[in-house]
């Protein structure tokens, strides 16, 4: 029954899946939380950065973006990202598309969390004589991303499922194998089936988890 | 409580804004100089690449309404087909026989955990095999069979937290009244949570509106994204051009819809028609966790 699977590199795909969702994920987090301080912060030109940046980015299909990177940045531009050959390029490519989407996002939930942390937190924290950065890293953005966990984990599950664009540009994770193994096998109900019970299995658990982690590290308050 | 992070500001921390202004100023406009620096370089400045879209309305008739109508067309297809099938899977997530609300829940849970474009591969080929659409209107068929499948189940959980952030005394008062399960949810229930429901349903088009591009980008569907590509071969590789174009079209029509979105959640809000329960926007992704938290409305 599982015959036509020989010759296909099923994990593969989905370790390439994997890969692009876990790279794609800390690059995000990381550029997604600063532009939430930009946001937060007193600095008039970077709150003016971060919310234009957020608005313009979110109303952007992400097949766009990831389809511009490829055409426009590396075949127009010649951008390459330090990478050899059209396979590597296009997988860093993917992640930097990946990134400059989904931070975007992760700065709205990231800003969800700034905005549950108690008032009195951060005016005890100014209280005591500590400046904006200190209140936001030592006081403030601590709370906010406990409390966070569970829109990251909704962020970081769409994202998951969001890697499957990179097939637009001839990235090798699953949906691009899909594509391929409907069009050479006549398997499709099945072909399918494993398709999306590889999804299930990478989203649901995350969900579950990370849902189980977020109720643990909460502030109750 | 963002401006109560940082205290008012004295001589000191004025001239710090100023130096982290300049600094950032500086590398902003570095950045929009390399970026100007390499397109021009690449020659992607030249008027001729750019012109099509400002003179003459030859690009706009014959490349970028057709691709902007296709994307319009499935969007508002899938939306209208999804929201009477979320209403179902919704309502049906809160009957009381185990019998309808398992399998609901389960059927929900599922088409939530699977990336659209996945769903519409599988439309696409479902399409050939087993109907006899026509292969022109194959990809139309598979992007909006994808975006219901998918749609269809975060609808079926806006509609479910819609239901549930009615208070409990709605549902009392109507079954002392006398009314049968159906009436209380036709009647009493589900008028209410529609109001409530309408910022979170607008700002879902956006979705929608968003992963049309993907049929353009992978099955060969002509609404706008594709229209760029087709631009780009047509007026001599004026990739920049093309994509700068569509982006600021896509920008401009899920803004207006965001903005519709807000402006209706804060309607509802002050207006207080219904008994004061508004699903947000933003409360309906929350309410994606309240499954196994496979979701997200991104």
């Amino acid at each position: 029954m599982f015959d036509f699977l020989e010759g296909y590199d099923l994990l593969g795909a989905f370790w390439t899946t994997v890969q692009l969702a876990l790279l794609s994920a800390v690059g995000s987090l990381v550029w997604g939380t600063l532009l939430a301080a930009m946001r937060v912060g007193p600095v008039p030109l970077m709150r003016g950065f971060g919310t234009a940046y957020v608005n313009l980015v979110r109303n952007i299909p992400l097949t766009v973006i990831i389809l511009f990177t490829s055409l426009g940045l590396y075949q127009t531009l010649n951008v390459s990202l330090g990478a050899e050959g059209t396979e590597a390029v296009n997988f860093r490519l993917a992640v930097l598309g990946l990134i400059v989407y989904t931070s975007a996002f992760v700065c709205e939930a990231v800003r969800s969390g700034i905005n549950t942390v108690p008032v009195g937190q951060a005016e005890a924290a100014r209280a005591i004589g500590l400046s904006f950065s200190q209140v936001l890293w030592l006081v403030v953005l601590p709370q906010a991303f406990r409390s966070a966990v569970g829109p990251l984990t909704n962020v970081l599950i769409a994202l998951t499922k969001n890697t499957t664009v990179a097939a637009a540009i001839g990235v090798a994770e699953a949906a691009f194998l899909m594509k391929e193994m409907i069009e050479n096998e006549a398997q499709l109900l099945l072909i399918s089936a494993i398709f999306a019970f590889g999804f299930v299995v990478l989203t649901l658990p995350t969900g579950l988890i990370l849902g189980w982690v977020g109720k643990k590290v909460a502030v109750k308050r | 409580m963002s401006s109560l992070l940082y205290d008012a500001q004295g001589p000191r921390a004025k001239r710090r804004n100023v130096l982290f202004t300049v600094v950032f100023l500086v590398a902003l406009v570095a950045l929009l100089w390399w970026v100007y620096r390499t397109l021009d370089e690449k020659g992607q400045l030249a008027w001729p690449l750019w012109e099509p879209f400002f003179t003459g309305t030859e690009a706009w008739s014959t490349y970028i309404w057709p691709g902007l109508q296709n994307t319009l067309k499935a969007a508002a297809l899938a939306m209208i087909i999804a929201l009477p099938l979320g209403a179902v899977f919704g309502i049906a997530r809160l009957s009381e026989h185990a019998w309808i609300r398992v399998p609901a829940a389960t059927v929900v849970e599922f088409f939530r955990a699977i990336p659209v474009l996945i769903l519409m591969i599988f439309g696409n080929a479902l399409f050939a095999e087993y109907t006899n659409v026509p292969s022109d209107d194959r990809p139309l068929y598979a992007v909006v069979t994808g975006l219901v499948l998918y749609n269809a189940s975060v609808l079926a959980e806006i509609v479910r937290a819609g239901i549930l952030s009615l208070p409990k005394g709605q549902s009392e008062a109507a079954m002392a009244i006398g009314l049968r399960k159906n009436q209380e949810m036709r009647l009493v229930l589900l008028p209410q949570a529609v109001t409530a429901m309408l910022p979170a349903i607008v700002s879902q088009m956006v979705v929608i509106v968003k992963d049309t591009a993907l049929g353009g980008a992978v099955l060969t569907f002509p609404e706008l994204l594709a229209s760029a590509n087709t631009m780009s071969g047509y007026y001599g590789a004026n990739v920049i051009a093309s994509f700068t174009v569509v982006s600021v079209l896509f920008i401009a029509l899920n803004f207006a819809l965001t903005s519709f979105a807000s402006w209706l959640e804060r309607r509802l809000r002050r207006a207080k028609k219904s008994t004061g329960a508004v699903v947000g926007v933003d409360d309906a992704e929350i309410a994606g966790t309240a499954g196994t938290g496979a979701g997200g409305t991104i």
